[in-house]
């Protein structure tokens, strides 16, 4: 009773919030300062053709950095924990349920084609729409198709931590040569511009979301990976 | 904002809070599971209503794929524990 009337109470409170919020709203005419040298300067600056991944990488570069790190720490912990849980032999110990006909299949034709498109969205994060951490995710979610097509399927752990370590040394390495060669930590001018929107321009803005994809990628695998491979005790 | 854009996302937001009634109210985890996952798929079309293809793309790859998945993942273990 007592716990339905706190909760009620929360709720209306939170409601007055945002109905207050809502009517107070006014859709802004111009952009702010922040804002506007972003929308002005980009283009000069980075010669990306997607502002968010201009921000993101560049701009914001040393944060991006730091999500990175909690993601790495983060697949860490699972693998450290799910490691004391994995079972030695793993293949045939449970009674294996087979995937469907129609599963099987489809992975089969999928599989390349969602890895090929994770790669087209880290490799033009620049130009279009999604970076490194989207076509991470999209890797990886092809990854679990083949995980649900073939529950006793293992992935080679040391192919993925490799992997995974290069993409990170090289990522702070290319912050670094950043700050020797250009105007600071992960500036992005180590390589030339370019010309304004083609595959290879923005200097090392590909390079650092190819790297950042491949991290990303290789975490969210590792993750799947430990999950499938450890025994329901 | 035009007409169409702003009666689609009144949908899609009236679309989310009924998801997510469902993903608290439903009696069967799985289809809890999935309409967990249906608030993150239609959160993301709202964002790109709202002009952010970015984090459109994050919610629709993460929120309503690997989550989704992950769960259902958990669950098929959780109740083989359970027959054993």
């Amino acid at each position: 009773m007592i716990k339905k009337f706190i909760a009620l109470w929360l709720l209306a409170g939170f409601g007055s919030m945002f109905v207050g919020l809502l009517l107070g709203y006014s859709p802004d005419t111009a952009l702010n300062h922040t804002a506007r040298y972003y929308a002005d300067n980009t283009v000069a600056d980075t010669g990306a053709a997607n502002i968010v991944t201009a921000i993101i990488v560049t701009y914001r570069g040393l944060d991006t950095l730091g999500e990175v790190t909690v993601l790495f720490l983060t697949a860490t912990i699972v693998a450290l924990i799910l490691s004391q849980a994995r079972q030695p032999g793993g293949v045939g110990s449970r009674k294996a349920v087979a995937a469907g006909e129609l599963l099987q299949t489809g992975s089969r034709l999928l599989v390349p084609l969602i890895l090929l498109f994770g790669a087209y969205v880290f490799v033009n994060g620049h130009l279009t729409p999604g970076g490194g951490f989207q076509g991470g995710a999209i890797v990886a979610s092809a990854t679990l198709l083949m995980l649900l097509t073939d529950p006793f399927r293992r992935f080679s752990h040391r192919l993925i931590s490799v992997l995974e370590s290069i993409s990170g040394v090289l990522f702070v390495v290319i912050g670094v040569l950043g700050l020797v060669l250009a105007g600071g930590f992960l500036d992005n001018r180590i390589l030339p511009l370019g010309a304004f929107g083609t595959l290879f321009s923005a200097g090392a803005i590909p390079v650092i979301y190819t790297l950042i994809g491949l991290k990303v990628g290789a975490e969210f695998s590792s993750m799947m990976a430990s999950l499938s491979e450890t025994e329901g005790q | 904002m035009s007409t169409i854009l702003f009666s689609m996302s009144l949908l899609l937001a009236a679309a989310m809070v009924a998801s997510a009634y469902v993903a608290l109210q439903g009696k069967s985890l799985s289809i809890a599971v999935l309409a967990a996952g249906a608030v993150s798929l239609f959160a993301s079309v709202m964002f790109l209503i709202l002009a952010a293809p970015d984090v459109a793309m994050t919610e629709a790859a993460i929120g309503s794929g690997l989550t989704t998945f992950l769960f259902f993942f958990v669950l098929g273990r959780v109740r083989g524990v359970k027959d054993d």
